[in-house]
């Protein structure tokens, strides 16, 4: 096996539909080891690129290569056994139980997870003798990553994992996907959640009309480390904001004048949903 | 890293076989439609045509070989056709494209399907054909040995055209309108529900581009007495014919199936 510091590696990625250029010429790396996740509206060309990616797809210009090989021309079973994938919503196995369809699945790879283990892992042992048209929104989506995960793949494609799932199971999922990656696997997701994002993400990048505006991480994107601070506190009986660079400064002069603990004091900078709705906003 | 080998196309289509078996089994209105359909029938043609088609042969006899017949292209081309657009639109095929799992061994996996009921078809149309109108079965090897090549070439043919034609219906949900008409018609064609010999010649001449014609052909020259074959269209059974024909057309589902096969709409 060959080992690269990339997992995927995309230059001037092109695909073009009758009416519109789907995706315009990008270039993308996602490392080894890293969840890297890929934001951007409806349209924008993500499901586009990960379909490329995952095989599903031709593509009309550029190079990929993915886990050190061209999708488009290579020993397509070899490959795929490397490979994990969960699709947007699914609706298939709706007849077969969930211990079932993951005992089934498994005997498509050389090196198959533990069935009981994986069940564990998704948190579906409650449901394992439950049939997929039975399951909830987020236990069929927890079915679905657990067919994703099943044959130990190095890297691991999640499109809109989380959709459809109430705070709990989200918060279930996100610490699934890090014991993945504390496990080595890489993972590219995409997703409409700029809190999931934040909290998942080691990279991500920003794509509108099939272009990436900005690859970067969740702390860093659009400047955010750069934007000023918005300092609120009450004093009087009245709310106030101030807008500043230095808001430590202005916090010990604030503190220095009134003295003691300061009335509904907090101190933000704006939030990852924040920055990229003034992205796309900018540029879409 | 050393990668253990991947299982193999057989052992998988093997597994896809169980599975499919195992969901086919679970959707009863399909287990009851398709496999207790031909005895349905069988019961109401046996009850209304009570006559002899020529000495010594009921029209439920002739009527069982056609049954026969026509259950290996319900299970095969019509049942395929209509469920591979219905795994297109849900998913099961755009998964299975993500997994190392070849095409082939989904290929495996219907054939086994469709092997295994038309099986149960034949063994339930024969049960009650002898116990309630008297069917006589084949007492010697040569007639059972036609049989076995006959369901064999049948099986072939109709299930590899299914899986071409399943790239026809746009959807899974309007697979059936544009499927079923055609098998209809076939057997109305192919002497299935009347004998063949009483058509016009129109219709037989159509009906003899077509697998079904030469698998009702087949079954008769199963299951009819030999003397019945002076009153086929070429005054005997044409068994070469019969195997030329169904080759013919089992090649070319084969190439069919390989080129026009879509994993997604």
């Amino acid at each position: 096996m060959s080992s690269t510091a990339s997992a995927i590696e995309v230059h001037g990625l092109l695909k073009s539909y009758p009416n519109h250029v789907a995706v315009a010429g990008i270039d993308l790396e996602v490392r080894s080891g890293e969840i890297f996740a890929l934001l951007g509206p409806n349209g924008a060309g993500k499901t586009t690129t990960v379909e490329i990616l995952e095989g599903y797809r031709s593509r009309d210009g550029g190079s990929i290569s993915v886990l050190g090989v061209d999708p488009a021309n290579t020993d397509v079973r070899a490959w795929r056994n490397r490979i994990g994938i969960v699709l947007q919503s699914t609706k298939d196995a709706a007849d077969l139980t969930v211990e079932e369809a993951i005992s089934h699945f498994a005997g498509y790879y050389s090196n198959p997870k533990d069935v009981d283990q994986v069940i564990t892992a998704v948190g579906l042992s409650e449901k394992r003798k439950a049939k997929g048209e039975q399951l909830s929104g987020g236990q069929r989506r927890r079915l679905d990553v657990a067919l994703g995960i099943l044959g130990n793949p190095e890297l691991l494609f999640l499109d809109e994992p989380t959709t459809g799932f109430d705070p709990e199971a989200r918060r279930a999922f996100w610490d699934l996907i890090r014991q993945l990656k504390n496990d080595g696997t890489t993972i590219l997701m995409t997703t409409h959640y700029l809190d999931e994002a934040e909290a998942l993400a080691d990279r991500l990048a920003v794509m509108t009309n099939g272009k990436i505006l900005e690859v970067s991480t969740p702390a860093l994107l659009g400047g955010r480390a750069r934007a000023k601070a918005r300092v609120s506190w009450s004093e009087n009986g009245r709310s106030n904001l101030e807008i500043t660079d230095s808001p430590t400064q202005f916090v010990n002069q604030l503190s220095a004048r009134i003295g003691g603990e300061i009335a509904d004091l907090s101190v933000s900078r704006p939030n990852l949903e924040d920055i990229y709705l003034e992205m796309i906003g900018e540029k879409v | 890293m050393s990668q253990s080998k991947l299982p193999s196309t057989l052992k998988i289509g093997i597994s896809r076989g169980f599975l499919e078996i195992k969901q086919f089994m679970r959707q009863r209105e399909s287990v009851v439609f398709t496999l207790l359909f031909p005895v349905l029938l069988l019961l109401i043609f046996g009850s209304v045509f009570k006559d002899e088609i020529a000495p010594g042969v009921t029209f439920s006899q002739y009527f069982v070989a056609g049954m026969i017949a026509s259950g290996l292209v319900n299970t095969g081309f019509q049942q395929l056709a209509i469920t591979i657009p219905m795994e297109r639109d849900d998913g099961t095929l755009k998964r299975l494209r993500g997994t190392p799992a070849p095409a082939s061994s989904y290929f495996i996996g219907k054939i086994i399907l469709v092997f295994v009921s038309m099986s149960i078809q034949v063994i339930l149309l024969l049960i009650f054909g002898v116990l309630l109108y008297g069917i006589t079965l084949p007492s010697d090897a040569t007639h059972w040995i036609t049989f076995i090549w006959v369901m064999l070439l049948g099986l072939i043919s109709s299930t590899l055209l299914g899986i071409a034609f399943s790239s026809v219906p746009k959807s899974g949900r309007g697979a059936s309108a544009v499927v079923s008409p055609i098998v209809i018609i076939l057997q109305f064609f192919s002497g299935v529900f009347f004998v063949f010999t009483q058509l016009p010649s129109w219709m037989q001449n159509f009906a003899a581009i077509f697998p079904l014609k030469w698998l009702t052909q087949g079954m008769r020259a199963v299951f009819l007495p030999d003397s019945f074959a002076a009153q086929e269209v070429a005054g005997s059974w044409e068994l070469g014919k019969i195997a030329l024909f169904l080759g013919i057309w089992s090649i070319a589902g084969f190439f069919l199936a390989l080129k026009t096969f879509r994993w997604e709409k």
